[in-house]
């Protein structure tokens, strides 16, 4: 059986809800109407067509579109060889599609990290917690409208409040927030360096 | 003079009683923080312990101190500058990482199948350096948590030829960046085949060696057996690949299975585990190590050209709307000029749709998946990175070990920040 035969066997089964099957460089895509359903769809696929093997899930930011988010399913089955890739639009007022996590436990950290990187939430989920970027963080990086030189957040640019050992001394940089051309490593002695940071020990940007 | 002295001898089981009654009163469980800077971590895994004397009840497996933001820098870059930052992701096996993101914008183009047979042949020679240079260390450091740092200096020996034969490729040791989107950045060159086949054979006895220091040592097999152990439908449920899949039992090596490059021409086996324990993961990487010396011995017989390329055989696609033209070419032809000229400014023109390419890479399966809208930068580009689909597993993996399991189970697993975290 190929896997554009176990495609229509999922039209087959579930109509309306799913586009005909398109293909290029031989491979297969299904687009699912109502990202509700993707939950019954994958069961269906895992229990009935063997795909047993979840490669990957990733998520597509249509930036100034509607729906925005596109939710990129890859199935596997091992028995078989054969590859298929289930597609599904989520509006941007949602941003919430049922979770597959049920049907394949690998799901788990994929969801988190779509989750984590563009904000789009996956119900029935146990453990929706950001996994790249640190709890707490405000953003979702991947998303079209983040740039990519980043955002100030509220929590500190570096890990460290103390006075580093060599501060001041050749190729070492400030610690501070800003960004790397404030930073810059042949400015010994910032004019406006922070009182608290450049300590004591400093004198005439030398050390003591 | 003797003095004699009453000594009370405690009944053992009632004292054995009194522990396991305290125990249950007590019920208390210790959270011990694993990382992010440990050295059985390999890098910067964090792992949060939750611990029943020495026994680990609960392992919540924290990542992402390496995150870069890789997938985010792809969608701002052409195709072509995006290669050096595939040198960051699995950083022991770069020249693996390198072909797998050539061979996906390849299928992006439609060309993954008709590239010239001798950049195959140097593809997947390079993949398979990278494949013994990747499990090497992987050996290495793995034996070194568990306490045979012999083997650690035998590995790193090794590794370093590959490090020299990857600079006699590349010119980097590390940095390789040595693909480019429809061929190499360079033919290898004339005594790189000598020098590989000089280094296979000083790579068998140290193969030899290794075997002799682990395979039967008592202390290894104790530590190995019986761990982690991973059974098949578990491991095709948490999506694991690479060795840490086949060490579980399933037939499948996207080598054999998707045949990619010249694989189909070359004749090699796959490892497979029986038990799914870290033992059996230690042998599937051993053998994998003796299949690729295989590859190779075969690839430097049939290479296209043979060492020194008299022939004149190509090593890149002969478009010149994808590679770049000689640059005496571009000196004195108008075509050529413009050509590079486009190529360099606006990037390889893909057609819009979406590819997913999966490489077998010494960690795991590598998957790109780009979708694209048409003109020289991805649209999206996601990383399957195997290594972040294999720590996914450890939640379930730790619990009942003991603590001095950890690092046998993590070195078992073979995975690398850099690639996890993107």
């Amino acid at each position: 059986m190929s896997a554009l035969e176990s495609a229509n066997k999922i039209k087959a089964k579930f109509g309306a809800l799913i586009a005909e099957p398109t293909e290029f460089r031989g491979e297969i895509s299904l687009k699912i109407a109502d990202a509700e359903q993707i939950f019954e769809v994958c069961n269906f696929a895992k229990r009935q067509l063997g795909f047993d093997y979840l490669v990957d899930i990733s998520s597509v930011d249509n930036y100034g579109e509607d729906p925005r988010w596109t939710v990129v399913y890859h199935l596997r089955g091992i028995a078989s060889g054969e590859e298929l890739r289930l597609k599904t639009d989520v509006s941007e007022e949602k941003s919430e599609l049922p979770s597959v996590l049920p049907v394949w436990r690998t799901a788990n950290w994929h969801e988190r990290e779509v989750y984590d990187m563009m904000g789009i939430r996956f119900s029935g989920h146990p453990d929706l917690r950001r996994i790249l970027m640190w709890e707490g963080y405000p953003y979702h990086p991947l998303r079209k409208d983040f740039p990519l030189a980043g955002k100030p957040s509220d929590l500190p640019g570096v890990a460290f409040t103390q006075v580093t050992p060599m501060e001041g001394g050749p190729f070492v940089t400030l610690p501070s927030s800003s960004d790397s051309i404030a930073r810059e490593p042949r400015v010994r002695v910032p004019e406006n360096a922070d009182p608290g940071i450049s300590d004591k020990r400093l004198v005439d940007g030398k050390l003591k | 003079m003797a003095t004699v002295q009453d000594i009370e001898i405690p009944d053992s089981a009632a004292r054995a009683a009194a522990i396991e009654e305290a125990q249950d009163i007590q019920g208390e469980r210790m959270v011990l923080n694993m990382g992010p800077s440990h050295p059985a971590t390999h890098g910067v895994l964090r792992i949060v312990l939750e611990l029943d004397g020495e026994v680990i009840t609960k392992a919540d497996p924290d990542v992402g101190y390496l995150h870069r933001g890789d997938e985010k820098i792809a969608e701002n870059m052409t195709y072509t500058q995006f290669i050096p930052y595939t040198d960051r992701l699995d950083y022991l096996a770069p020249l693996a990482n390198n072909v797998a993101y050539a061979l996906a914008v390849e299928k992006l183009l439609g060309i993954h199948d008709k590239l010239p047979p001798r950049c195959q042949y140097i593809r997947v020679m390079v993949s398979e350096l990278a494949r013994i240079s990747s499990h090497l260390l992987g050996l290495g450091a793995f034996a070194m948590d568990t306490g045979a740092v012999t083997v650690f200096l035998l590995t790193f020996t090794e590794r370093e030829k590959i490090y020299n034969l990857a600079e006699a490729a590349s010119g980097a040791r590390l940095t390789t960046s040595y693909t480019r989107i429809g061929g190499l950045m360079r033919d290898v060159p004339p005594t790189w085949c000598d020098q590989v086949r000089q280094f296979l054979k000083e790579f068998a006895v140290a193969l030899a060696e290794a075997h002799t220091l682990l395979t039967r040592n008592r202390i290894w097999v104790d530590r190995l057996r019986d761990l982690g152990h991973i059974s098949k439908e578990m491991a095709i449920d948490y999506g694991l690949s690479g060795p840490n899949l086949r060490g579980s039992g399933v037939e499948w090596d996207l080598r054999k299975n998707q045949p990619y490059l010249c694989y189909q021409d070359l004749d090699f086996d796959i490892a497979v585990g029986s038990a799914g324990d870290c033992y059996d993961r230690y042998l599937v990487r051993m053998e994998e190590m003796k299949q690729s010396m295989r590859i190779l011995e075969q690839c430097c017989n049939k290479i296209p050209g043979g060492a020194e390329n008299k022939s004149k055989e190509p090593i890149n696609v002969a478009d010149g709307k994808i590679t770049l033209p000689t640059k005496e070419k571009v000196l004195t032809s108008m075509e050529e000029l413009i050509h590079q000229f486009m190529l360099v400014t606006e990037g390889v023109n893909c057609p819009p749709g979406e590819v997913y390419f999966g490489h077998e890479n010494p960690k795991g399966e590598l998957g790109f998946y780009i979708n694209s809208k048409g003109g020289g930068t991805p649209y999206r580009l996601k990383i399957r990175a195997p290594s972040f689909i294999n720590l996914s597993i450890l939640g379930e993996l730790m619990p009942g070990a003991m603590i001095s399991d950890v690092p046998v189970i993590l070195g078992s697993l073979d995975f690398v920040m850099g690639e996890s975290d993107r």
